[in-house]
């Protein structure tokens, strides 16, 4: 298996009797203080730019042969610990059965463009020889590779293509080193930074006046992560975080018979004493403890982060904007209802689908151009157009906060405003990027 | 008494307005309710609702048969298209249609009917009066919007996802052209003279111009409305004035109705009107546009030779389709 950072932990359950209330040192977070909005929200900004140049489409030609464009679906297998809930479980085609449904899509379109897309599946537990077996692939013809992989795995394997023609759509990533200080000029991101999902759930808490944060985080690495993008979503959009604890645990087996017993005894102590707040928000992205917080804790307040009300790509019950057919589709196909992942693969297939439709070629080079242009923009079931952002390759989309069965809100919120796009006041701007790479 | 003088006053300013011809002829406009599964019936000269009926689970598209006895509806979380006399309000039977049929549109002789079939990628041809299905047509990912040609030898409809018009020959049922549009195109609507197809594009936020004849894009049309954010103008519904002239286009949750002058594809004007603008019917008489306002739950009125908003009306959750009666 997998040498990753988690493989070396146990297989962490935190059941019955494993569950030990942290009881980390409170930490008052630094000097958060009420922060106004930062300067990328200012007021009265212009409604929108010039009308972009429209985009042409001459009557279809129809081309002498099909034009074949196949895609490749690389995906490192990691040894994580489940998540609590069975109905977390993930299934065996998490992701890729987004990606399948895509390419049927795309082929659908492609009968009336006589353009083909193939899908292939690379799935390794070693890093070196998943690499290996991507760049074989992309030697044998494959120039689009959509990557579920760890940050390191993916930088080595974006290094290992850089002189090649490949293109990386990380769709599952949430990494926002990945896009800044760690950015590729040939990885693309449509699976959402940390960055904005926390800006997302923080937009969403500041319309509700729900300013004064008690956060719990885990103990992995993700979590500190995710930890550190709810604390800069907190500075940013001008929330309190007036206590911060850490939540340990031990190892074990997932499920035990009992386990409720202990949970409810714990919860409300490792939560009692706090100061005041109006919500707990959980950074628990493995999902190992967050949802034994919910009606658990010591003072009667909602719980926000990973766990109660979430901020994600996708939810199995959005309907709106069309997404109900898009929902059935996929249930047809897969037998199991869409997730974030799979939502973001489909995104990743269609956005080459979509350039390949526009520009009628299968060239890697003019696909890869107009994803980058400006005039590039897919319809995902958002309500809005989406588009990259040219200075680090990240799909720029609202973001959906949801409850376990239903949409609660989408971000960005009414009233967060911005210069030139409202859906830059979620995660990294332009001015504050520290990407130089993909400009290059 | 100071109050019943003023009363009797304004009945006599009222009486004296009453004499002279009324402003607009009364019609019966129909409006279909998502949320409620209901229909509102809307008298077009007093402007208000007179009736609200039930009907199926979701209704959606909504037409008159061509001798206005049936309203067709989508009833699109039943799976079927349901058949209600105009006047009684009856179910009359149920039509065949896919999974969750949206909008329709009828051959100009009145029989068949197209259906998009947003689930199956397909265009589904129903006989009204037999009530059986007739075929099948593939299209793009998403079926949506449905035009049909003034002379009724083409249908045109368009595909959300794979971004299309779609050129479909009525006698062959087979697809003969398509055309790229920009992004996630919901309706396809013909001028009476046949010589422009408008093709609306949701999130590219343009509407697209097209020949008929050689398929040639003529030019798109661009808004732009100081304070709406780019993302927030999405245009929907478009109608045509009878002398082609004019072009109005919903913009969805920009609010607002865009009035276009046909020859220059340049908006004249943005009109007000209810939150989430989608669909839009003229009066018989083409003096009066009513629109379908889904998140502020009412109905906007707009005088069409003055290019004003006169009035909102309420009506149920969600309104989503609307046609107008002759009577």
């Amino acid at each position: 298996m997998a040498a990753g950072v988690l493989s070396k932990r146990a297989r962490i359950g935190a059941m019955a009797g494993l569950v030990r209330a942290g009881l980390a040192v409170p930490m008052l977070l630094a000097l958060v203080g009420p922060l106004g909005p930062s300067r990328a929200f200012a007021q009265g900004a212009p409604a929108a730019t010039a009308a972009p140049e429209a985009k042409q489409s001459p009557a279809p030609a129809p081309a002498k042969g099909v034009q074949t464009i196949p895609i490749l679906i690389a995906r490192e297998l990691r040894d994580e610990p489940l998540p609590l809930s069975l109905l977390d479980l993930p299934p065996a085609d998490l992701g890729i059965a987004g990606a399948k449904l895509a390419i049927k899509d795309n082929n659908t379109t492609g009968r009336f463009m006589n353009q083909k897309f193939t899908l292939d599946v690379v799935e390794e537990s070693n890093p070196e020889k998943l690499i290996k077996d991507v760049v074989a692939k992309v030697d044998g013809g494959a120039h689009f590779i959509l990557a579920d992989m760890s940050p390191n795995t993916l930088l080595k394997l974006a290094d290992a293509l850089a002189n090649k023609e490949a293109l990386i759509i990380n769709y599952a990533a949430p990494d926002d080193r990945l896009r800044e200080e760690d950015c590729r000029p040939h990885v693309m991101h449509v699976a959402p930074s940390r960055a904005m999902l926390a800006d997302a759930l923080a937009q969403y808490l500041i319309w509700k006046k729900w300013r004064r944060w008690f956060l719990v985080l885990g103990p992995q690495e993700k979590d500190k992560l995710f930890a550190d993008a709810l604390r800069r979503a907190a500075k940013r959009f001008g929330a309190k975080i007036v206590e911060e604890r850490t939540f340990k645990y031990e190892g074990g087996s997932r499920r035990a018979d009992g386990g409720y017993e202990q949970v409810q005894q714990q919860i409300p102590t490792f939560t009692q004493s706090a100061p005041d707040y109006d919500v707990l928000i959980v950074a628990d992205e493995g999902n190992l403890f967050g949802d034994y917080l919910p009606y658990r804790t010591w003072e009667p307040r909602p719980v926000a982060g990973t766990s109660g009300l979430v901020p994600a790509s996708w939810h199995p019950a959005i309907e709106l904007w069309g997404g109900t057919q898009f929902q059935n589709r996929f249930k047809r196909m897969a037998d199991r209802t869409m997730r974030p992942l799979d939502y973001n693969a489909w995104m990743g297939v269609r956005m080459i689908g979509e350039a390949a439709s526009r520009t009628r070629t299968n060239t890697y080079r003019d696909l890869v151009a107009f994803m980058k242009s400006p005039n590039f923009e897919i319809a995902a079931f958002k309500g809005v157009g989406l588009s990259l952002r040219n200075w680090n390759g990240q799909l720029r989309q609202p973001v959906l906060v949801t409850s376990p069965k239903l949409l609660v809100s989408v971000s960005p919120q009414p009233g967060f405003l911005h210069q030139f796009t409202v859906l830059d006041t979620l995660g990294v701007d332009k001015p504050e990027t520290k990407c130089r790479a993909y400009t290059q | 008494m100071r109050s019943m003088v003023g009363f009797a006053w304004m009945l006599g300013v009222f009486a004296a307005f009453m004499v002279p011809a009324p402003a607009a002829m009364a019609y019966n406009a129909f409006v279909t309710n998502e949320k409620d599964n209901t229909v509102s019936v809307i008298d077009t000269d007093k402007l208000e609702v007179i009736k609200t009926f039930k009907v199926g689970q979701r209704p959606r598209g909504i037409i008159l048969s061509n001798d206005a006895k049936w309203l067709i509806i989508c009833t699109s979380d039943e799976n079927l298209i349901q058949v209600y006399d105009s006047k009684t309000y009856q179910l009359v039977k149920t039509l065949p249609s896919g999974p969750d049929p949206e909008l329709l549109i009828l051959h100009p002789s009145g029989n068949p009917l197209y259906v998009a079939n947003e689930d199956d990628n397909l265009v589904t041809v129903v006989d009204i009066n037999k009530g059986s299905l007739i075929t099948d047509i593939p299209v793009g990912v998403e079926p949506e919007g449905m035009g049909m040609s003034p002379d009724g030898t083409v249908l045109v409809n368009t595909s959300e996802t794979t971004n299309m018009a779609h050129f479909i020959d009525t006698k062959t049922h087979k697809t003969f052209d398509n055309v790229l549009v920009d992004s996630r195109p919901r309706v396809a609507m013909f001028n009476t003279a046949g010589t422009q197809l408008w093709v609306s594009s949701e999130v590219g936020g343009t509407v697209t111009v097209i020949n008929p004849k050689d398929r040639k894009i003529i030019g798109k049309v661009q808004f732009e409305i100081p304070g709406i954010t780019k993302e927030a103008i999405q245009p929907v519904g478009v109608r045509i004035t009878k002398d082609g002239k004019l072009a109005f286009v919903a913009l969805g949750p920009a609010n607002r109705v865009a009035v276009v002058d046909t020859a220059t594809l340049k908006v004249i004007k943005y009109l007000l009107v209810g939150q989430r603008v989608w669909q839009m019917a003229f009066t018989p008489d083409g003096k009066e546009l009513l629109t379908t306002n889904g998140t502020s739950n009412d109905v906007s009125v707009i005088d069409v030779p003055k290019l004003k908003v006169i009035k909102s009306i309420r009506v149920g959750r969600y309104p989503w389709g609307v046609v107008v009666a002759p009577f």
